[in-house]
Parts: C-alpha cells; sequence; structure tokens
C-alpha cells in the first residue's frame, strides 16, 4: 500500500509541528509527520526545566509545555497525519520514503516536497578522545537527561559535568535536585556557553564550582567510573603540565556539543555545509536538492525554540508552496557567508525571483565572544545593513532582518562580517 | 551602616542583565543596570527573599509514560527548593493528568502549588 | 558448598582460542564445559585487537606461529559461511619508505615462501599509489599479500562458542577458575567461584592470566607479560581512506601501527606496543593515543581525526620465548595449554584448536565423531542488509523486527531479542553490541543506550538496575533517591 502526501516531515519536534501547521495553512491538502518516538515532542519532552517560548507564546513554558501546545494543534487537524514508532530507513531522490514501525511493517511513502526536521544528536567520548577506562557511568548529558527525566533511573551518584553550554548546566542542576552531589562542571573554553541565568540557577545557586579553562584528560574505573583526572589548557586549549588533579565521582557526562542530525540529508547527496554540519539551505529553508526542505537543529543548532519553530513555519509554508508548484524557482542566487569573525550564517543562499518581495531573516553565530563590534551585512563593498553589538558570544544566535528589497538589490555574495572598535 | 553593593544578573529572562544593588544594612538604597522592570524586581527580591521556580518529576501510574513533569505555579523560597524537590521525589499520582492539574497543593506549607507541566494518558 | 559437576575436558578461558578449541571438541563426543569469568565470552584480549586475518608471511618458519597461522587462514575460508563470521578479504600491503624498508619486504617475503603463502609479491611505487592513492606520496614499494583480511574477533569469538554450545558444550560464565585441583601430578579437576568441577584433562587458554592458572597446579613453566596496544576507530564514512590492510614495514618488536579497515565497513589505526605490570590495565593514555595518530600519519597522512568515533586498547599475552605455548604440561598430566596467543592468534585459532585435539589424542582420549554434529549456525537476520520485501516478510513473522533500536546501524529489536536469546547470549549492553553492532555506530549508543538496557531487563526479567553495561559489576543505572535521604541544603 502507498500513502501519497504533499508534505512529508521527518521528526516530530517542534520544528516539525510547526513546519506541518505552517504547510497546512499555507494550502497543503495532505500533511504527515513520521516520527521515531512513541510521542511527537522531540527533544522537548525531557526537557522539564522551563525557559521556553517567551518570544513566541510570551509565557516561559516548559519543554512538554511548549510541545503540548502544538501537539494540540496537530491532532487538531484532521488532515496532518502521525506516524509515531516509525523510523525512516532511506529517501530516494524522486521523494520516495521507505519507513518501517512494527504495526505496519515496511512502509513507502510518496511526497511532492519533503521536509528534514529531525533535530541533532550529541558529541561523544569518542568524538574528543578522551583517554582511560571505558567503565559504565560515562553519559552524553541529553542521554542522562532522558533517562533521569523520562525513564525515572540516575545515570550517578556523584557526578562530574564536561560543558558549561545549556545542557551541562540544566544537568548539574536536575541531579543535585534528585538528591546526587554534583562535584564540578569543568569547561574547555574561558567562559561558559550557557545562558547567564542558567549559570546562576543552576551552579551558584548550588555552590557546583565550575572549573572555566579546564579538560578531562582520563576516566578511571575499571566496572564503574571512580574518578576523572582533569587538567588546566592555556589559551590555544594545550594541557598545562602540572596542572592535572583528580576529581572523584561514580558518573561523568558529556555536554561536549551537538551535532545536526544529517544521516538521510548525506544519503542524498544533499550539499552540507561543513560549519553547521546541516544542509546548505535558502531563506525558504530549501536545500539543494529542489523539494527537499530542513528546518530546525537539523540545519544549525539552536538555542531558543521560539526560533526553531519559526524556521518550522518557513520551511512548512514553503514546501507547501513547492507541492502546489508555486514556489517559483530561483532566477539569481546569492551565497551568504560568515567571515572575520562571524562563523555560522543561516540561510547560506538567498534564492531570487521574480517578485521577490519578503524581508529575510539571517541567523548567525559568532566564532569567539567579542565585545563592542558591529555586525555588518554588506555585498560588493557596500553596507547593506549594520548593528552594534555590545556583546556577541557564540552561545548566543544574533538575527538580523534584511529588508525586502536589500537581497533582491545585491548581485555580488553577501557577507557578514564584525568590525571591531579600533 | 554599612554599604555593600551587590552585583547581581538577572535570571528572568534569556538576556541575563547584569546590575548592580546597593543596600543600607538590610535596606535597598538603589537599583541599576537591569533594562526592564521585571529585572528590577527581581533584583530587590533577590536580596531580600530570593525565589525560585522548581521543576521536577513525580511518580505517575497506569499511564504511558512512568514519570511526570512538574512545576511550582510560583517561585519557591530558594532555600526550600531542594527540600521540595526530595519531598515530591515520594510523590505519585494516577493517570489520566491534565497539564496544570494540582499534584501537590501549598507544598511543606508554603503557599506554593506544584502543577503538572503536561497531559499524561 | 561445592557442586559436583564434572565434565571430560575443563576449557579455561571464553576467548577465541578456547571457543575454537571447544567448538573443535564439540564435534566428538565429549563432555566439555566452557569456563568464563565474566559475564561474556570475547571480554580479554578477543575484542580489543586488530582484528586482521593474517597471510602469514611474518611469522619465522617452522615456529607454531608461522605454522598456525597459515593452517588457520586456509580453515576460515570454510569457517566463514558454517560459522556466519564477518570477514573481508582486501588483501594486505606492509609499506615500505626507505631503501632500508624495501630490504626487509624481501626478508618477508623469502620468510613467506618458506611458510607456504600464496600470491606474495612485491609491488612498486606506483602501483602501490594506484591500488591507495591516500598512502603518503614517499612510499617506496609494498608487500603485497592477497590472502590477508580483515575479520570481527569478537563475533567470531561469538560464534564459535555459539556453535559449540549447540553441538553440546557447557558455558558457564561468571565462573572464576582460583585453582586447578592436582593430585599425585594428575589433574583431577577444577575449584572455580561456582563450585569445584571434576576433570581428567584442562585446557589452559587463560590469556593473560595463562601463567597465573598454570601456577596454581604447579607448573611454573612460562611467565606472561602484558603487552598493550591502543586503537582508535573511525566513523564508516571515512573508510574508503584505504582499501586494504595497511602494515608499516614491521620492527623486532612488533608489526607495527596499521591502518585498516574492519570487518564491518569501518577504519581503525593502531596498536602501539607498551609492556605493562597491571593485567587488568585497559585504559587508552593520552601518550598512547597520539603514539598512534602519530604513526599512523606516517603512512596515512589525511587522517580525519574529527571523524574519530571511538578508543580502546588490548593485551596482548606475550610469553617469555616468543613462540606459543601449545603443549601438554611438563610437569602435570591432563594441563594442556594453549598460552602467550598473542598475534596471529585470531588468525591461528583454529588451527591451534586441531593441535590441541591432537594433544589430547597423544594423551590417549578417544575422540569419536558425533553423528549429529551441526557444523553450521543458523543464519542471523540482519536487517540492515535485507532488501525491502524481505524486511517486510520478517516483520510479519514478528512484529519486534519493525522498531528500529539502533538507528545508526539500522538494528531492530527483534535482532536484538534474538542476540539475547541465543545459546551464548548477550547478557549486556556491550554483550548486545557487540553481537547486533547496536550501539557501534557514530553516537555510540546515546540513543540505543537506554533502550538496549529496557530491552534487557524485560528479556532477562529483571529491574534496569540490574542491567550491566560489560563487567560483572558495571551497573548502569541507580533508582532515584527516596527522600528520607539525608540531603544536603543550600543557604
Amino acid at each position: 500500500m502507498v500513502n501519497t502526501y504533499d508534505v512529508v516531515i521527518i521528526g516530530g519536534g517542534p520544528a516539525g509541528m510547526a513546519a506541518a501547521l505552517s504547510a497546512r495553512k499555507t494550502g497543503a491538502e495532505r500533511v504527515l509527520i513520521i516520527e521515531r518516538d512513541r510521542e511527537l515532542g522531540g527533544i522537548l519532552q525531557q526537557c522539564i526545566h522551563n525557559g521556553f517560548g517567551l518570544h513566541r507564546f510570551k509565557e516561559e513554558l516548559t519543554g512538554p509545555g511548549y510541545a503540548g501546545r502544538y501537539i494540540k494543534m496537530v491532532k487538531e487537524d484532521r488532515n496532518i497525519d502521525v506516524m509515531l514508532d516509525t523510523m525512516v530507513l532511506n529517501i530516494e531522490s524522486d521523494k520516495i520514503i521507505f519507513a518501517v514501525n512494527p504495526a505496519q511493517g515496511m512502509i513507502e511513502i510518496h511526497a511532492k516536497a519533503v521536509i528534514f526536521t529531525m533535530g541533532c544528536r550529541e558529541r561523544t567520548r569518542g568524538a574528543i578522545r578522551i583517554a582511560g577506562e571505558r567503565p559504565a557511568g560515562v553519559f552524553t548529558a541529553g542521554a542522562a537527561q532522558r533517562m533521569v527525566n523520562m525513564e525515572g533511573y540516575l545515570p550517578g551518584k556523584k557526578v562530574v559535568i564536561l560543558g558549561s553550554g545549556d545542557i551541562g548546566l540544566i544537568m548539574a542542576r536536575r541531579m543535585t535536585l534528585e538528591g546526587t552531589k554534583v562535584q564540578a562542571v569543568l569547561e574547555l573554553m574561558p567562559y561558559s556557553n550557557g545562558l547567564t541565568r542558567n549559570v546562576v540557577q543552576c551552579l551558584e545557586d548550588f555552590d557546583i564550582p565550575l572549573h572555566l579553562s579546564h579538560t578531562i584528560l582520563k576516566v578511571h574505573g575499571k566496572e564503574r567510573v571512580t574518578g576523572v583526572t582533569c587538567a588546566k589548557v592555556d589559551d590555544n586549549r594545550c594541557v598545562i603540565p602540572g596542572s592535572e588533579f583528580d576529581i572523584e565521582c561514580d558518573c561523568l557526562l558529556l555536554s561536549v556539543g551537538l551535532i545536526p542530525e544529517n544521516e538521510l540529508s548525506q544519503q542524498l547527496n544533499i550539499d552540507m555545509d561543513a560549519l553547521t554540519s546541516g544542509p546548505i539551505v535558502d531563506q525558504f529553508r530549501q536545500t539543494s536538492m529542489p523539494g527537499f526542505f530542513a528546518a530546525g537543529n537539523v540545519v544549525h543548532v539552536h538555542d531558543l525554540v521560539d526560533f526553531v519553530s519559526q524556521e518550522g513555519e518557513i520551511a512548512g509554508a514553503a514546501a507547501a508552496q513547492y507541492a502546489n508548484a508555486e514556489l517559483s524557482a530561483a532566477e539569481k542566487t546569492l551565497k551568504v557567508s560568515g567571515i572575520n569573525g562571524v562563523r555560522t550564517v543561516v540561510p547560506q543562499r538567498i534564492s531570487i525571483a521574480d517578485g521577490q518581495a519578503q524581508p529575510v531573516r539571517l541567523f548567525m553565530r559568532v566564532a569567539q565572544t567579542e565585545q563592542r563590534v558591529t555586525l555588518c551585512i554588506e555585498s560588493a563593498g557596500e553596507m547593506i545593513q549594520s548593528r552594534k553589538l555590545p556583546i556577541a558570544k557564540p552561545g548566543e544566535m544574533i538575527v538580523v532582518e534584511l529588508p525586502a528589497d536589500a537581497a533582491a538589490r545585491c548581485q555580488d555574495q553577501i557577507t557578514v562580517s564584525l568590525k571591531r572598535e579600533v | 551602616m554599612e554599604t555593600v553593593t551587590r552585583r547581581l544578573s538577572c535570571i528572568v529572562c534569556p538576556m541575563g542583565c547584569l546590575g548592580e544593588v546597593t543596600l543600607n544594612g538590610a535596606e535597598i538604597a538603589g537599583v541599576s543596570g537591569f533594562t526592564c522592570p521585571r529585572g528590577e524586581k527581581y533584583a530587590r527580591e533577590e536580596v531580600t527573599a530570593p525565589k525560585r521556580t522548581l521543576t521536577t518529576t513525580v511518580r505517575i501510574k497506569g499511564g504511558h509514560l512512568p514519570l511526570l513533569p512538574v512545576i511550582s505555579r510560583t517561585a519557591l523560597p530558594k532555600e526550600s527548593v531542594i527540600e521540595c524537590a526530595r519531598f515530591l521525589s515520594n510523590v505519585e499520582v494516577k493517570a489520566p493528568v491534565s497539564e496544570g492539574d494540582i499534584v501537590c497543593a501549598n507544598i511543606l506549607g508554603l503557599g506554593v502549588d506544584i502543577v503538572a507541566a503536561r497531559d499524561l494518558n | 558448598m561445592t557442586n559436583t559437576a564434572k565434565a571430560d575436558v575443563v576449557i579455561i578461558g571464553g576467548g577465541i582460542i578456547g571457543a575454537a578449541i571447544a567448538r573443535e571438541l564439540s564435534k566428538y563426543s565429549v563432555d566439555v564445559v566452557l569456563l568464563e569469568k565474566g559475564p561474556d565470552v570475547a571480554m580479554g584480549t578477543s575484542k580489543a585487537n586488530s582484528g586482521i586475518l593474517h597471510a602469514g608471511f611474518d611469522a619465522k618458519p617452522g615456529t607454531l606461529k608461522a605454522v598456525t597461522n597459515v593452517r588457520g587462514n586456509q580453515l576460515y575460508r570454510k569457517l566463514h559461511k558454517d560459522l556466519g563470521l564477518d570477514i573481508k578479504y582486501t588483501g594486505s600491503l606492509v609499506v615500505a619508505k626507505t631503501a632500508e624498508d624495501m630490504e626487509t619486504l624481501k626478508d618477508l617475503l623469502v620468510r613467506g615462501n618458506e611458510n607456504n603463502v600464496p600470491g606474495l609479491e612485491i609491488l612498486d611505487k606506483e602501483t602501490v599509489l594506484k591500488m591507495e592513492p591516500n598512502l603518503a606520496q614517499d612510499v617506496a614499494g609494498a608487500l603485497w599479500a592477497p590472502t590477508g583480511g580483515v575479520i570481527c574477533p569478537f563475533g567470531a569469538t561469538i560464534a564459535f562458542t555459539e556453535n559449540a554450545v549447540r553441538n553440546g558444550v557447557r558455558l558457564q560464565t561468571e565462573c572464576l577458575v582460583e585453582k586447578i585441583a592436582v593430585e599425585d601430578g594428575k589433574v583431577i579437576g577444577v575449584e572455580t567461584s561456582q563450585g569445584f568441577i571434576a576433570a581428567k584433562y584442562v585446557i589452559n587458554a587463560a590469556g593473560v592470566h595463562a601463567d597465573d592458572i598454570s601456577r596454581t597446579a604447579g607448573d611454573n613453566s612460562f611467565s606472561i607479560r602484558p603487552r598493550r596496544g591502543e586503537y582508535v576507530l573511525f566513523d564508516k564514512a571515512v573508510a574508503k581512506l584505504v582499501n586494504t590492510v595497511i602494515f608499516p614495514t614491521p620492527s623486532k618488536v612488533s608489526k607495527g601501527i596499521l591502518v585498516s579497515p574492519t570487518a564491518h565497513g569501518n577504519l581503525f589505526v593502531g596498536p602501539n606496543a607498551q609492556d605493562i605490570d597491571d593485567k587488568e590495565d585497559v585504559a587508552t593514555t593520552p601518550d598512547g593515543l597520539q603514539e598512534i595518530i602519530s604513526g599512523a600519519r606516517r603512512v596515512v597522512p589525511n587522517l580525519p581525526l574529527n571523524a574519530s568515533i571511538t578508543q580502546f586498547s588490548g593485551l596482548r599475552a606475550a610469553a617469555d620465548g616468543g613462540d606459543f605455548i601449545i603443549k601438554q604440561s611438563d610437569s602435570v598430566i591432563g594441563l594442556i595449554h594453549a598460552a602467550g596467543i598473542q598475534s596471529p592468534g585470531l588468525t591461528a585459532a583454529p588451527a591451534i584448536a586441531e593441535i590441541v585435539g591432537n594433544i589430547l589424542r597423544e594423551q590417549g582420549m578417544t575422540l569419536n565423531e558425533k553423528a549429529d554434529f551441526n557444523p553450521v549456525n543458523p543464519p542471523k537476520s540482519k536487517f540492515h542488509a535485507l532488501t525491502n520485501e524481505e524486511r517486510a516478510q520478517l516483520i510479519a513473522q514478528n512484529p519486534l523486527y519493525g522498531r528500529v533500536i539502533c538507528r545508526c546501524e539500522s538494528v531492530t529489536e527483534g535482532e536484538i531479542v534474538d542476540a539475547i536469546k541465543a545459546p551464548c547470549g548477550a547478557k549486556t549492553v556491550d554483550g548486545v553490541k557487540r553481537r547486533t553492532r547496536a550501539g557501534m555506530g557514530r553516537c555510540q549508543g546515546g540513543f540505543c543506550g537506554p533502550r538496549v538496557t529496557a530491552i534487557l531487563a524485560r528479556e532477562l526479567d529483571m529491574p534496569v538496575t540490574a542491567v550491566r553495561k560489560d563487567t560483572n559489576q558495571s551497573y548502569l543505572f541507580f533508582d532515584k533517591i527516596p527522600a528520607s535521604c539525608e540531603v544536603k541544603s543550600n543557604g
């Protein structure tokens, strides 16, 4: 039995659900969300802390609360089908999707447009090559979060956390509230990548030491973790000899980076951005392969779920138009790239078609923390837009909107850079 | 009377404004650096009677998941957060639960209700 | 309280050697028990080595190493299909960089010919670079051995054991042998953590502990010093870096740091060689990892370090003396050693097993062939390798094959349950990993780990908190802490 849809969305988290609703609003008749977990919501369901939705709903919701709003809207629309407990195995370039679940077995789905919203996975111990033994008790922070918040088990009772991004900070608090002892949070960089509010609420509130410019050299323990050896690093992130010290623990949580989940995009040989690790997309979130769109963490790792939903909406609307043969092919494609302190920019392309009249939002991240800089958006030597930034951090995405006519006027590529105060 | 200036980062929203509160003994003499009224309110509270929102889980029986995420409807005194979290670890509710249902009213007599953060059937 | 168990033959050690011997003996009407101290087989060196099917040119002619290497390589051709082994016949290259290296290659060629290794040839620089464009451009030439390849070493250990068990061998895991019991200079049995087992013949295949075990019987004739080797494993996406097993020109001490595909389609580099004292020390070290990365780069300069997915190390059981120790003990009748097995032990395993069988015959044991011996393991369903039609059929039989648990390697719940329920089944998360590959992909169990844990708990009817990662006490998760426990409150 073949299932045919206008828009098929792979991944039922905040990006996917927003895309589905937006696709429907834009005229797609039949929309399908394929989700591998037992319910919609994606990673939000395990993010039980609050702080979500300040922009979108003007409230601070928990992750499940934010997800719940979208799940309700998706359920209310009978033209959005949802397949749960279903894994997409592969996709062909003609938009034929093969998926599998226990109830239906092998499923073949034909789509007019496809949206990738698979989110991201966590960087592992093996990817950063922490030496030592391989005992039980080393987990990525997100996997541990799922066990604590959804399955009901603790990954350990005396914890060291590597990485002071938001996930590491949130888990420091979570583990403390569960009655375990968090010995320390270690951070390679000289600053924390997470929100200041999280450093306060998750570490300072509980007197959990934060060791900046530190790394972990070795994990100890034959059967279960018994401790870690840490060391200070210099400005080049090289270990300072003689600075090694041990911390006793039975659990090491790694919060060392998120990587967009791009198995399917790579299968299709879609053009990828080596810096974001996601596909190269235009302002409609269309990839290099027509009719294949992407949104959310699968494109670039976000800090705010509100932007994830926004990106999902853009992709959903464009996919619906594409499915209805209403998305004009680009006559001209502008390359957008970050230079001189700006590490990543999304979208990496702007497609100009007749009647291109919408403003384009650019989302970027800087390579390192800088103060008193000006973000400059230029093309062919001409300044299109600029914004003064008192402080720019890699952990906080910067959003700038290009007015409708600005992009259309550009002939050449657009660069986004930082100009530092002399 | 000793004048003390405390520097604080606001935690109300992700902006995390850095400001200052000047105290004359136990009285607030001045607040500066916070860019919105909520921030100012937070700063005043933080130096006198700090509060925090608690999010954690309770056990749930008969649901499709074993745990229910819960949130304090209003903020709790900061120093009682851990005690409340530990108290809730012994609480078990029965499915179905709707978002907003009270899971624990007036927790530990602090005048704050703990409510379900999601529907769980 | 002791069990009065008995067997004709006790094999100590569930590594590749013990497993191959068990399978060999399972052909005969002999009561065999295989004892392993860990929860699973392949817990020691057998799961942490280079996984190479050696052609056999390296070992000194006339040694046991040389003879068993070549014979083992041949035997694997049939065992491949019968046992369902993961083997890729990639061939291997020993790469020379200098004129001196080229002379060594010539010596290896002579040695290989003496060892009856087929097809050896010295290739010139141009041919080598055509075969392997990612080699360092300053290679001088290479020795090509077409019968070399790669084999999954823990998969082989499990497969040998499974076939042995299917043919009547008893496997006892979590059974530590404390002493070989000897009376009047003859073996009478073994004292274990699970009680005494009476037996006339004991095969010592105890890996790095073979000398310790031998000493409990009063045989001090050899000693084993562990020699550690570290490895870095890379993502399948970069496996095309090399097509064959790349050896550097060997030194006197070791075959050197390899760059090689694995039988499952990954890429690895390693091992180094460090003599250590602690027989339980399988840690990787920052210096060791740097050493193998630098060593590998001399041969393959563009190592994609950002594609590394895991690191591990293993201990070679290096015996004083240099050759395998496969013989009846000189001082204790009934004690047969299969010890000091380092490279090419994996390749040699089936041949070593044959020799042990012959030693038993020489010792007076009658080995009558079983009429119902079945050399074949039933083939395993491997979802990732099936066509969509085959997948649909599989799911129709059992819906659990329709739930993908490990998405990196496309492993389904059905396969995981099979791995747990099979003879010599998985009891731990890593046991599932070694049988199904769930957890061996780029996310290294981040997604599937908790799910595999839950499946083990369900299938083995135990709480999640009782599930172990790998070793006996490697519990993964704890119950949440009830509120009555002492809690630190903040000010």
